[in-house]
Formats: C-alpha cells, structure tokens, sequence
C-alpha cells in the first residue's frame, strides 16, 4: 500500500474529526465542560426569531448642519469682534454676509481665513462691496462623506450596547447604510426610538418682552419650538433663535429621582469648557428662562435661580423610568451627526424560526435520502463511496458553519440541501466515464484512472462556474441571501474535497491492495 | 479481464446483478448505449417551441404583472398564523383601517391557517404605522391567542428601486462570466451557445414565476443566479464531450458529433440534474412558505437549464459554425 493513500486516508479522518469536535456543542447542549470547542452555530435572525433594521445616514443633512454650525460661529466671532453685520443667512450651502460697514470687509475676510479653516470664499460678481459669501472647503466636505457614517456607526453601537441585548449586530452596508440586528427583539419599538433618535442638545434662552412677539407672529431672531407633549396637551415656546450651548460638550449623563411628582429625572455632566460656558451663561441669565431642547421639541425650561458653575445640571421632563434610562443613554453617547432614517425593518417571530429549521431539516433529510438511495439502487458499490463521500461532505460543509462562525439562515439551510444535490455531480460524472472505460474492455484499475482523469475537465469547469455565480450572489445580496451565497461555495469545496479526492483515495486504496478483478459501478 | 468468479472489490453486489459476464458488463442503466435521438434535428422545432413559451411568459408578466415581493416595491408585509383554519375571507374582512384599503391576502400554508397580508408601495405602506395598523385590526376581530404574528417586513422607497436595478445587473454579470469562461475552457461559439441558454433558462423561469403567480423577492434572485450557475454544468458536460468527438472523428460533420455527442452523455446530464431537481423538490414541497418562490425557482430553472443545454446552446454552436463555414 502506498504512503501516500495512507496519509491523505489520514486527512480526511483527521477532517472529520475536527469538524465532529466543532459541531457537537451546537447539537449536545450544554457541551461537557471539558470539550475544546464551545461556539454553537451562529443562527440568523430568520431562524432564532429577532429584528433586523436598516437605517439610510443622511449625509447631505449632515454636511447642511456643519455648515449651520460654521454659521452661528461665524456669528458669534462677529458679535464678539463687534462687526456689525445687516444678515448672515445659509443659502444651501453658502453662508450669505451682508456686512453694515464695508470698510470691515477687509477685516471680516482676514478673520475668516484665520479662525474658520473650513471655509471658502465663494466669489459673487454681482456682490456689492459689503457682501460676502462663504462655502465649505471640498476637501471637508469630502471629510464629512467619509466619516459620517462611521461616527454614526460608533454612536449606534454604543446606544445598543448599554440598551442590553444579547449579541447585536451593528454593521456599515454600503456607504450610507447601517444593519442594526437585534436577536431575540420581537417589539422593536423601543429599540427603534433608541437608535433613531439624533439627540441633539441645544440651550436656548426663552424670549421675553415686547421682541418676543406671540407664537403666530414671533419677533425676529425668535423662533416657535414646540415643547414636550403632556397629558395630550403641547405647549409651544418662543425661545430666542440663538444657540447659546450644545450637548457635545456633556461628558456624562445618568438617571436621577425627581422630586415626588416630577418622575424620573436625567442628571448631566459638563466638560472643562461647558462648564466655563454654563456658568457664563447662566451668570448672566440670572431669572429668565432656559430652554433644553432636544431634536427640536422643549424637554424642559426651567428658570435659572442662581449661576450653575459646577458643570453639573439636570434635564425634568416628566419621565418614567425607561425614558430616563434611554435618554441619558443617548445623551451619553453623543448626538448622531445626520439624521438616520429608517428604511428597512424586518421582524421574525421565534415560532417561525423553530418552524423554518423544522422545514429545513424536514427537506434536508428527505432529499439526501432520495439521493442516497438513488446512488446506491444505480451506481451499488460505487454509489457506497459517493455517499460515504457525501455524509464526509455535509459534516465538513456544516462544521465550517461552526468553525468559522459563519451565520446559518435559512436559504442557507437550502443551500446545504442543494449541494447534496450538486456533490454527487463529480461522482456521477466519474462513475459515468469508468462505466464507459469499462466498456472499451480496460481492466477496472485502468478504467477508474482513465475515469478520473477524464472526468476531471467537466468536474472543474462546472464548479468553477457555480462558484463565480455564487460570489456575485454574495456581492449582490445581504442577510440571508448572503447566507445562501456563502453555503453555495463553501459547499463547491467541500464536495470536491470530498466528492472527488475523498473517493479517489478510497479507489486508490482498493486497487493497491491486490489486483482488482471487478469494480462495482 | 478474465472470467473469474472472484468476489466483487467494493461493497456487497445488488441482488441478481452478480453474475460475472466475462466480458460483458452489466450496469443499471436509465439510457443505454448506443441510444441515437436526432436531437439536432429537432432543433428548430424546439426552437421555436422555447422562444414561444418565453414569449407568452412574457406577456403574461407584462399583462398580468409579476407578483413583485415589498423587496422590490416597498411596502408592509405581516405573515400571520391561526392556530386553527380560518377562512381567507375572514382575515380580508378585518383589514377595515382605511390605509389597509389596498392590502392583499394570500394563503401561504397548505392548511389555510396561514397568510400573508401586504400593502404594497413605499409611499402607502412602507412605514411601520402600517404594520401597527394590520397587528391592531387582527387583534380587533380575531381573539388574542388564537393566532400568531410570524414576521413582519417593511421596506421604504429607496431600497426597492436599486434592488430591481442591481438584480439585473447581477444575473447579466453572471451570464456575461459564464460565456466568458466557457468560452476561454473551449471556444468563442461555445461560450456564446452557453450565454444564450443560460438567458433562455433565466427567461423562462422569470415567465413561470409571473404565470405562477409567485411572489418575486430577493430570494428569488438568489435563486435565479444559482440556476445560472447551475444550468452551465450540463453545458460544460455536453460540449467538453463535443470537443473530445472532435478529435477523435475528424471525418464527421459538426451535427453528427454533437448528436453522438448528446447521446453519449445524455445520462449523465439526466442524473446530474436528476439529483438536483430531487432535493430542490424536497425544498419545494417540505420547506415551507419562507422560500416557496425560491424553490419553484430553482426546480423549474434546473429542469429548463438541463433541457436548453440540449436544446438552446448546442443549435447555437451549429448555427454559428454554419457561419463560419460560409464565409
């Protein structure tokens, strides 16, 4: 007996094992503690039940607020510099300058270039001298399309964590989408108000006096924000347009008790600089009323009793106990930096999960007997070492399952079912071509050599062909799809591996033994 | 080989088939050599028996419109499950909130417990209130307990439009590789043969869906990329074997070898296929109403692929060889 047919004999046991020693924690529950392996196969959200949720990155609405950010700087370096200027106003995404002294043309431009980097000129032919527009530098621009969507990614990431569920799944798809999957979630509600919420903070002063105006006709510099809705009832605010803080500069944020009426409350922590701009803020703010609003509606608007100069305050807003949780949550983590919009919610109930592996064993295990039997009622001896070869295959194409930690779905489970369909393909190809060689009158050793050889050419092309429809597969769908598009290739090599090498050693084995008389095919 | 009585080498003999022929081998055959069909003779028939039947499964996609799954339209899908058969009627009757106005009802089980309730289009249902809307009327009229919400889906506007776009593209990208490849593996009219069967297997599965009624979602692309990568096997079987003919009956004209071609692996192709079109009916009828559509894809993909490889790229390969010849 050649070495040879001994040590690839070796392989495959050595093979098999392995894949036994991964699979059995997915199978025996809970595994003896003493087995090496303890990762079961990774279920997808089809068959463990779950929710799965794609969200869009707006990231025009992202680079809008940069340049709305640049914008009330630009007007505060303005104010503090005293330039007077008649409008500063965002045209899309121009900063438009109506300056009421032209002679600081000249002085405006020079602080621009010195203190807004990420600003560019934006020459007018048609401006009067005392006009001045700004854009954003392309290469910020640029800047923010890249890593929008990862900051988001980041946030989201850390929302989820600290919303306690068992192994999320927070992904980038593409270059504005994030996959959020939530196992176990069948009421995603709660889930979706966490993740989608942008959770911008602004401080905002209540206007008063006669420039205030009324909620139908507000003063200028005055805007209508809507506050919190309570008991059916929405009051509306006129707070003053200006943002005098934002919540970027919170480093903490937890759940307080409130006093007995007021619910739950969230405390916040400033850093160094928000609590240096706080305490100007609320110094000279003594008495009038502080708006913290939160994307875009009044959470609260307490009236400022003494300058806050601990860096520490907090946010009472009627809430109960989750609200409060999920709001420090957010505030915590930081505000997204575009909207996210939801455009994909998918919800598997754990009944249909335990039904589809049913269904997908069921057919699993009535098609690779029909197969079975069918090679062995045609093909007999050799139908014996195609199916050994094919129980050799689903073991080491279901073992990569648990060794790679691949995400089993259920087009996935179809897929192992189809390459049982597909392995015997090289088998058949083979026996086929023996039975031929056989027929010219070669003696079976010659025949089974000849059979291998010959066969092999449409044993490749074949494979290598699904192969390439399975990689565009996988580049063209997602989730479970994908699952299928993996199962397909993996399951190409393992049936080679098996369905052509694998019994190829048994034959190698067989006709090295003694001169073999008959071969059964 | 000589007409001993030793035991047979592998594995225990069938019953009745032991009888050592000396020279004489007897196998169980489903095609048994020496079988001559005229296959290309029949090929315009068939050609124009194929072409027909794309042309009508065409027609009834562009008239009757393909059941388009909310992947590709967007839209709200909850499948429900009562435990014990309700009548359809019942649960269309429920759907009284006036966004529901335009919610279609399908019966997916084979017990009548089952069904899929979709409001179609991104704009009308592509919002959870809708599913909200669905879960609140079941729960008005049917009991709570008696059924099972399964899944609920909801897919917005964008994602539909690039997916129908990107779908085609992907089974084109995969067409166009196969006919390259098979064309590099042989020749330039192989691959060409090989394109045009896989688009007429493609063609004819998209036609069968529309007729069926099937609902056409993302598996099912799935399903039809792997028909596509599937139906070249018999190609490569069929024309690797053409191509050995070629050397070895250099007298012969190119119909008679791809005849004898045929033939000669006519059982292989049978039972290549055969096996796969098995377990695709085991996922057919046991696995359930998730992937329905993907397997009605599959199986009738792979019984249209096994026939065009016979049918559809081997008359092309002719066709374009009398070209050729010609010029």
């Amino acid at each position: 007996m050649s070495r040879s047919v001994l040590t690839r004999g070796a392989l495959y046991v050595a093979l098999a094992v392995a894949a036994l020693v991964f699979l059995v924690p997915s199978f025996v529950r809970p595994a003896p503690a003493f087995w090496p392996w303890r990762q079961p196969i990774r279920l997808g959200l089809d068959l463990q039940g779950g929710t799965h949720l794609l969200y869009g990155v707006d990231i025009d609405q992202a680079i809008d607020n940069t340049v709305d950010r640049q914008l009330q700087e630009l007007e505060r370096v303005l104010r503090e510099e005293q330039i007077g200027a008649a409008s500063v106003e965002r045209k899309g995404r121009t900063i438009q300058l109506q300056l009421a002294n032209k002679d600081k043309r000249a002085q405006v431009e020079e602080l621009v270039k010195d203190r807004f980097p990420n600003l560019v000129a934006v020459p007018e032919p048609d401006a009067e001298a005392g006009d001045l527009a700004y854009t954003l530098e392309p290469r910020e621009v640029q800047r923010l399309r890249d890593n929008v969507q990862e900051q988001a990614l980041k946030i989201i990431r850390n929302r989820i964590d600290q919303f306690g569920v068992a192994e999320p799944t927070v992904q980038a798809q593409g270059s504005d989408e994030i996959v959020v999957q939530l196992p176990g979630i069948q009421d995603p509600q709660r889930a979706k108000e966490l993740i989608g919420r942008t959770a911008l903070l602004e401080f905002k002063l209540v206007a008063r006096g006669p420039e205030a105006g009324t909620i139908d006709h507000p003063g200028p510099n005055v805007q209508v924000v809507p506050g919190k809705s309570e008991k059916g009832r929405r009051t509306s605010y006129l707070l003053e347009r200006r943002t005098l803080m934002t919540g970027d500069v919170l480093t903490d944020a937890s759940v307080g008790q409130g006093a007995a009426t007021e619910g739950m409350v969230v405390n916040f922590v400033l850093d160094a600089r928000g609590t240096k701009e706080f305490g100007e803020i609320t110094s000279a703010n003594v008495g009038r009323q502080l708006a913290i609003v939160l994307d875009g509606v009044v959470e609260s608007a307490p009236v400022i009793e003494d300058p806050i100069t601990g860096g520490r305050g907090l946010i009472r807003g009627h809430f109960d106990f989750t609200e409060a949780q999920d709001l420090a949550n957010v505030l915590r983590n930081g505000a997204l930096p575009a909207p996210l919009k939801l455009i994909e919610e998918r919800t598997v109930g754990p009944s249909l999960g335990q039904d589809s592996i049913r269904k997908g064993v069921l057919s699993f295990v009535v098609g690779s007997t029909l197969v079975v039997l069918f090679m062995l009622v045609y093909y007999r001896g050799g139908g014996v070492i195609a199916d050994g070869a094919l129980l050799l295959n689903v073991l080491l194409l279901v073992g990569a399952f648990a060794a790679f930690g691949f995400t089993l779905s259920l087009p996935g489970i179809a897929g192992i079912v189809l390459t049982i369909g597909m392995a015997v393909d090289a088998n058949v190809l083979i026996l086929e071509r023996i039975r031929e060689e056989l027929r010219l009158g070669k003696t079976p050793r010659a025949a089974i050599e000849a059979g291998y050889e010959r066969a092999w050419y449409a044993i490749r092309d074949s494979n290598v062909t699904t192969f390439c429809s399975g990689l565009i597969l996988f580049q063209f769908g997602s989730g479970p799809v994908r699952g299928f598009a993996v199962t397909l290739c993996l399951g190409i090599l393992t049936s080679l591996a098996t369905g052509v090498f694998g019994t190829r050693v048994v034959y190698d084995f067989l006709t090295s033994r003694r001169r073999l008389a008959t071969v059964s095919v | 080989m000589k007409g001993d009585s030793s035991p047979m080498a592998t594995s225990r003999p069938a019953r009745g088939a032991e009888t050592p022929a000396p020279v004489q081998h007897r196998f169980f055959e489903l095609i048994p050599p020496g079988t001559r069909i005229d296959f290309v003779g029949l090929r315009f028939k068939m050609l124009l028996l194929s072409w027909t039947t794309i042309a009508v499964g065409l027609a009834w996609a562009y008239v009757g419109g393909i059941n388009w799954g909310i992947d590709f339209v967007g839209g709200t899908m909850v499948h429900v499950k009562f435990a014990a058969p309700t009548p359809i009627g019942d649960v269309r009757a429920a759907l009284l909130k006036p966004e529901l106005g335009e919610a279609l009802v399908q019966d997916v089980g084979r017990a009548g417990n089952e069904f899929q309730i979709r409001v179609r289009g991104a704009e009308k249902g592509g919002s959870s209130s809708v599913s909200d809307a669905i879960k609140a009327d079941l729960r008005e009229k049917f009991v709570e307990g008696t059924y099972d919400v399964l899944r609920v889906e909801t897919v917005g506007p964008k994602v539909g439009k690039d997916l129908g776009r990107s779908a085609t593209l992907a089974v084109l990208a995969a067409t166009l590789v196969m006919g390259v490849y098979i064309a590099l593996r042989f020749e330039l009219r192989f691959g060409v043969g090989a394109a045009i069967a896989l688009l007429h297997d493609v063609l004819m599965t998209f036609g069968a869906l529309a007729i069926a009624r099937m609902e056409f979602d993302l598996t099912t692309v799935a399903a039809l990329l792997t028909v596509v990568g599937y139906s070249v096997h018999d190609t490569v079987i069929v024309s690797d074997r053409i191509r050995e003919n070629m050397k070895k009956m250099r007298r012969e004209s190119l119909a008679t070898i791809m005849n004898i071609s045929i033939n000669e692996t006519l059982s292989r192709t049978l039972i290549t296929s055969g096996t796969a079109i098995l377990v695709t009916a085991a996922l057919f009828v046991l696995g359930g109403p998730v992937i329905h559509s993907f397997a009605f894809a599959l199986l009738v993909g792979f019984i249209v692929g096994t026939y065009s490889s016979i049918y559809v790229a081997s008359p092309v390969v002719l066709y374009l060889e009398g070209r050729q010849a010609r010029r």
